[in-house]
């Protein structure tokens, strides 16, 4: 049997072994489980609202942001950039289906942030972003 | 040779019920949560088997976006629309040009849609409401579904053109 940290309680661990596609979760579990993934890497890091709404107003390529198509009030509903369709609000508190899904998120982060800013965001960029998201009210 | 093979296609239209009749099939649930989200999930006899294809093996650099799937439901839904598509020739209920992957350039489409017929005129296209002609959605409100008959079309009222 490995040998594991003292501290890690035995519910988290297994948590953490649940393959991202593990199904319906919450915005909230999917923040720290980017979080989590972001401290690996460096050990201080904290999700931030503030830098998760500066980079959602970011102008990337051809001009794109994520709040071109998910508005500056991500609460209210969007509209896609090219073929106009409507997209519902992103933010959880205007729409309980976001980020219930960890696998349907991975997808949209991944296309979007190659969309926008032609690279993948990093575990702490996603965790920035969503402690933005779950900070906006209707 | 083109319009030879286009005219029996155009006769057999006429003749048959309507196309809407034709599309009235619901988008499967993973059709619909993958390539509906973006615009509705077009329906899959509305191009041929050639251009969905094409369409398919270029999701990663879908129309300028990434629209890239895992290979796997990629497959599954590639095999969806091959089983699907209008008949590659011959057929005029969906001739995509040879060149493009598009729907909204064929010359079905653009015949169904032409300046002047039912209310539908250039600067309507461009209204924000509609935006785009992909945007089926706009004016055919049960697009969603896989409907498109025409008493399901209310054309955007911010015009000021008459909706039906
Ligand atoms: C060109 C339009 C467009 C842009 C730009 C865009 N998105 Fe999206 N986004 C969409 C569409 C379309 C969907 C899926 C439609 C839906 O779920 O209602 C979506 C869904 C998402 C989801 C899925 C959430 C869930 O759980 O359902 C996330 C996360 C997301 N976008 C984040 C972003 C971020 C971050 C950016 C900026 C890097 C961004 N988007 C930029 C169009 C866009
Ligand atoms: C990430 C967003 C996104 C997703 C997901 C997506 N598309 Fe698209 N699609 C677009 C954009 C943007 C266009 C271009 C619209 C335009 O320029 O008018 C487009 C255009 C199309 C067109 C041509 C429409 C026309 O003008 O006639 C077809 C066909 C199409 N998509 C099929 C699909 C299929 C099949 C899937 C699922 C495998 C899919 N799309 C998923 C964004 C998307
Ligand atoms: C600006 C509004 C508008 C948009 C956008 C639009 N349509 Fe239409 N469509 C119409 C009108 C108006 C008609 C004509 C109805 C008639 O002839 O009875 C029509 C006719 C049709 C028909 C023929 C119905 C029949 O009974 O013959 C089909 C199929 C169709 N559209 C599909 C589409 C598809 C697919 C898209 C998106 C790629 C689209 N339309 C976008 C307004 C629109």
């Amino acid at each position: 049997m490995p040998k594991l940290p003292r501290q890690t309680p035995l519910l988290a661990l297994l948590l953490g072994l649940l393959p991202l596609h593990a199904g319906a979760q919450s915005a909230a579990g999917l923040l720290e489980r980017y979080s989590e993934e972001a401290r690996r890497e460096a050990p201080a890091y904290a999700a931030s609202a503030a830098r998760g709404e500066a980079l959602f107003h970011q102008r990337g390529k051809d001009d794109w942001r994520c709040a071109g198509c998910h508005t500056d009030k991500p609460v209210v509903a969007g509209r896609h950039l090219v073929t106009g369709k409507p997209i519902a609000p992103l933010a959880p508190a205007a729409n309980p289906e976001r980020f219930n899904d960890a696998a349907r998120a991975e997808k949209w982060f991944r296309r979007n942030c190659k969309d926008v800013f032609e690279r993948p965001c990093s575990a702490a960029e996603k965790g920035d972003l969503l402690a933005y998201l779950l900070e906006q009210r209707p | 040779m083109r319009r030879a093979l286009l005219l029996p296609g155009l006769l057999a239209l006429a003749a048959g019920p309507g196309l809407a009749g034709d599309l009235v099939s619901p988008p499967s649930p993973e059709y619909r949560e993958e390539c509906g989200s973006c615009h509705v999930a077009y329906p899959p006899r509305l191009l041929d088997g050639a251009a969905w294809a094409r369409v398919m093996a270029g999701l990663a650099d879908h129309f300028g976006t990434d629209a890239s799937l895992a290979s796997a439901t990629r497959d599954r839904l590639a095999a969806y629309l091959a089983a699907r598509a209008a008949p590659s020739r011959g057929d005029a209920s969906a001739p995509p040009r040879p060149d493009t992957s598009r729907i909204t350039t064929s010359a079905w489409f653009l015949r169904k849609h032409r300046d002047g017929h039912d209310g539908l005129h250039a600067a309507l296209w461009r209204t924000p409401a509609v935006g785009n002609p992909a945007n089926c959605g706009a004016c055919h409100r049960a697009a969603a579904e896989g409907r498109y008959s025409e008493h399901e079309i209310q054309l955007p009222v911010s015009t000021g053109a008459s909706s039906r």
